[in-house]
């Protein structure tokens, strides 16, 4: 089990060096660097030239991602060319804010998923099946930044009941006045989640439930319950694997929930790194991303090998 | 009903009004004004904003003084410079590259240190002095990158209240070119021992003082008691900056009461603003949505000055005012037709498809030969306003005159890259010409845009339009003595500017503003900076 966890952990390096290398040279196909989109258009050349070879960026692009690299192995990010901070500090902070919304998005988006899914699959072809399976659709094809604006109207606007935007005070919700602020974008981004968890849940629930060994069990004289938890452990692997690449997403930062709702995340910071091109920024915020992403689907992998077996194999 | 339904459906009311009561917003505090700003992020807070005017706007004037101020008291007349920082300046008569600056005596920074000429020479070595320990890398680009490299030349302090700079040619309009250059407390700085540090907790001498900087999220301006100009100590307890770029954000916040005012709301939502009871505050002010012809293409249309007339006779202003509902006026030069600057030059522009094909066909035009010209358009960008929906109105009614027009479509990075090279340079894509809006606030502008030496990618004149007698009259107007002549010979170059249309004047935007009624006092000033000072809450 250890060997098969650190085999895994090795594969991330490549990986996380391939994105890094993929993001430098994505940024230079831009038009133009953070110099041009700092400076106002009237600047002289000379001062664009003076500002760029400040932060390097007149050097050649390999020259600029190994001086990166290297700053990167001494745990430096570097420093926002367009706000002068720390990259590490505006970038755990987006993270943070980000991940106020995604966790409880996918607790929500997951368990409503998953009972959905299980409520449809066990009443195959009655009206809660077709009840829910419509809810899950929706959720999934639904722009989700239209049903946040949707939502803002309804609940800021016309009833004001809740904040349009923002996070309010910001930090982990100690208060009635911030939880509120998460209300609407929380909802609107487990709608995805909901939607694709439940309708896979759905699927492979069916088809355990069509498999022999359910027959056998019920022979056996089990009762539904137990039945229902050995179903549930045949479907459990392919739902972890898609619940993994969801969080990762969330974790990700959606830009059009961020933006519809004011929310100061990771995607949203990537976002203006990308139209300010702010490659420190940029290529920090990717990595880490990558980073969590890849370990995400770590952790749900070994997840998998604990419930089956056969996948140690 | 039964008992138990009715008590179950009175516990139900009870929750229900428990929740609308937790969840309804927090009341702002008594004398806090809320806005939202289109920015994506908290300008700068270092005294020398980034995100373009807007940040010069809220994290300049606010919280840091210029040695020249704008005087943004009146609503009805474009507004001009006054005494900031600096109380006098005159031109050197003998030697017209020298200028000296009287310093206003008593001003303190907010942490209580003096301002003085010291202070004036350590400001201005942070954007002009590489060796300076307080070089600002990011903060010199920005100072340098606007006129103000006119004062590269030099700036000595004489006394401790005297200051003298030396331009590299004689500027008469030079006290212009210092109104955005802010000045700091160097003993913060030492304190802080870094921008970034000092950035969190930023002193400056003006009416508000910084405080609580979130990035991304907000930044408090708190009412300065002690400012130097007592009719500017500012009304309301405290300002709070929220970035907001995305509109449709903006008007929730405001119709939700979670802000009490937000910067140009959408144009298709003013009507409804006004019926919810929202004040709808609109202005002229020095603003100009035009398109950049590019005149070095080889085998650009725009080369002949009759087409380009032709073009100014073929916008349909009006009827983009109204698309705007109103929150535009027409442009049919650089300034205002109202500005005594607008002189009187030989076409006014009205639309007159008719006069546009008699001037095509004297160009060797035809409806079976029309011109075709490319111009670069933005997505969205600083003071862009609509711009897809606009060129696409201005497209539909170019056809008839003869003008087949295409676009080329890039994100307002993408422009501004493409505006700081050569015409023909892969970045401009061939475009004929560039809609980019821009600032007309003073002569400093018309020199930027236009001046002949001032061609890209030295400066900013993108379109290449050159001209020896305009050049000449700026020469004369630069080296101006009295006011009369310097007037004089702005007003010829206007009409020039007029005539030989080296842009298409379109529209100036009208900078609207929607605010709660409780806010009170606010003149919308005709420029691009506003007093917040002013401002109070009902």
């Amino acid at each position: 089990m250890w060997a098969f966890a650190l085999r895994r952990l090795l594969h991330t390096i490549p990986i996380l060096f391939g994105v890094s290398l993929i993001v430098f040279l994505l940024v230079q196909l831009m038009p133009g660097d953070a110099a041009d989109i700092l400076i106002p258009p009237e600047a002289p050349p000379d001062v664009r030239a003076a500002l760029r070879a400040a932060f390097g960026l007149d050097q050649p692009v390999y020259v600029q991602y190994a001086l990166w690299l290297r700053r990167l192995m001494v745990g430096d990010l570097g420093v926002s060319i367009f706000t002068n901070q720390p990259v590490a500090s505006e970038l755990f902070s987006a993270l943070g804010n980000t991940l106020l919304l995604a966790l409880p998005a996918a607790l929500l988006g997951f368990s409503l998923g998953v009972a959905l899914g299980m409520l449809a699959a066990f009443n195959r072809g009655r009206w809660p099946d077709r009840l829910f399976s419509a809810i899950a659709i929706a959720g999934v094809s639904l722009p989700h930044y239209w049903v946040g604006i949707v939502l803002v109207a309804v609940f800021a606007v016309i009833l004001n009941w809740l904040p349009a935007q923002g996070m309010g005070a910001g930090g982990v919700p100690t208060s009635w006045a911030q939880i509120q602020h998460l209300i609407l974008p929380v909802a609107t981004l487990s709608l995805i989640p909901m939607g694709v968890v439940s309708r896979l849940v759905r699927a492979n629930v069916l088809e355990t439930l069509s498999q022999e060994f359910v027959a056998t069990l019920h022979a056996k004289g089990l009762r539904p319950a137990r039945v229902l938890l050995h179903v549930t452990r045949n479907a459990a692997p392919a739902a972890l694997a898609l619940m993994g690449l969801q969080l990762g997403y969330l974790i990700g930062g959606s830009i059009l929930v961020e933006t519809v709702f004011n929310w100061p995340g990771s995607g949203g910071l990537m976002n203006l790194a990308i139209f300010r091109r702010d490659v420190p920024v940029l290529s920090a915020t990717i990595l880490v991303l990558a980073a969590i992403f890849v370990m995400i689907n770590l952790l749900v992998d070994i997840l998998q090998a604990v419930i089956d077996p056969r996948i140690r194999r | 009903m039964p008992k138990g339904n009715r008590q179950r459906l009175c516990l139900l009311g009870a929750m229900s009004a428990l929740i609308v009561g937790a969840l309804s917003g927090p009341a702002a505090a008594q004398g806090t004004l809320r806005i939202a700003m289109t920015a994506s992020d908290v300008p700068t807070t270092t005294g020398v904003p980034n995100n373009g005017f807007e940040g010069v706007r809220f994290l300049g004037y606010t919280a840091f003084d210029s040695l020249v101020l704008w005087d943004l008291t009146h609503a009805d007349k474009v507004a001009d410079i006054k005494p900031g920082l600096a109380e006098s300046w005159s031109q050197n008569p003998s030697d017209p590259l020298k200028w000296t600056f009287k310093l206003r005596q008593g001003v303190k920074f907010h942490d209580g240190t003096p301002f003085n000429a010291d202070a004036v020479v350590w400001n201005f070595d942070r954007s002009f002095n590489k060796d300076a320990k307080q070089f600002d890398p990011q903060g010199s680009a920005i100072n340098r990158g606007r006129p103000t490299y006119i004062a590269d030349k030099g700036y000595k302090k004489i006394d401790d209240y005297t200051v003298e700079f030396t331009t590299s040619r004689p500027i008469s309009y030079f006290p212009y070119v210092l109104t955005t250059i802010f000045f700091v407390s160097p003993a913060a700085f030492e304190k802080a021992g870094s921008w970034t540090e000092f950035a969190k907790a930023p002193v400056g001498t003006g009416p508000f003082k910084l405080e609580n900087f979130k990035p991304r999220v907000s930044v408090d301006l708190v009412k300065n008691a002690d400012y130097w100009d007592k009719g500017r100590v500012p009304k309301v307890d405290k300002v709070v900056l929220f970035p907001m770029p995305e509109a449709n954000t903006r008007l929730a916040a405001l119709r939700s009461g979670q802000v009490d005012w937000i910067e140009v709301p959408p144009p298709d939502a003013i009507d409804s603003l006004k019926k919810a009871g929202f004040n709808i505050v609109s202005n002229s002010y020095p603003h100009v949505w035009p398109w950049v012809l590019n005149l070095a293409k080889p085998d650009s249309p725009f080369k002949d000055v009759r087409v380009r007339q032709a073009l100014n006779y073929c916008v349909d202003r009006a009827g983009l005012v109204s698309l705007l509902s109103g929150m535009a006026e027409p442009s049919v030069g650089f300034f205002k037709k109202s500005d005594p600057l607008f002189g009187k030059p030989k076409n006014d522009y009205t639309f007159n498809p008719a006069k546009a094909k008699e001037l095509l066909t004297a160009a060797g035009f035809s409806q079976t030969k029309p011109v075709k010209a490319k111009i670069m358009i933005s997505t969205s960008g600083s003071g862009q306003m609509l711009p897809l929906p606009m060129n696409e109105f201005m497209q539909q009614g170019m056809k008839q005159c003869w003008f087949d027009i295409s676009f080329e479509v890039v994100e307002w990075g993408a422009m501004l890259v493409a505006f700081r090279n050569e015409p023909t340079a892969s970045q401009s894509l061939g475009a004929d010409g560039m809609n980019i809006s821009l600032v007309s606030s003073d002569v400093s502008m018309v020199v930027r845009w236009f001046y002949g030496q001032n061609i890209t990618p030295k400066g900013s004149n993108w379109g290449h339009w050159v001209n020896p007698e305009f050049d000449g009259l700026l020469a004369k107007l630069e080296a101006a003595k009295g006011a009369d002549d310097f007037k004089t010979s702005l007003t010829h170059m206007h009409e020039m500017l007029v005539d030989e249309a080296p842009w298409l004047w379109i529209v100036h935007d009208l900078n609207p503003r929607a605010m709660t009624k409780k806010v009170q006092g606010f003149v919308s000033a005709q420029s691009w900076f506003q007093d917040l000072t002013r401002v109070s809450l009902q």
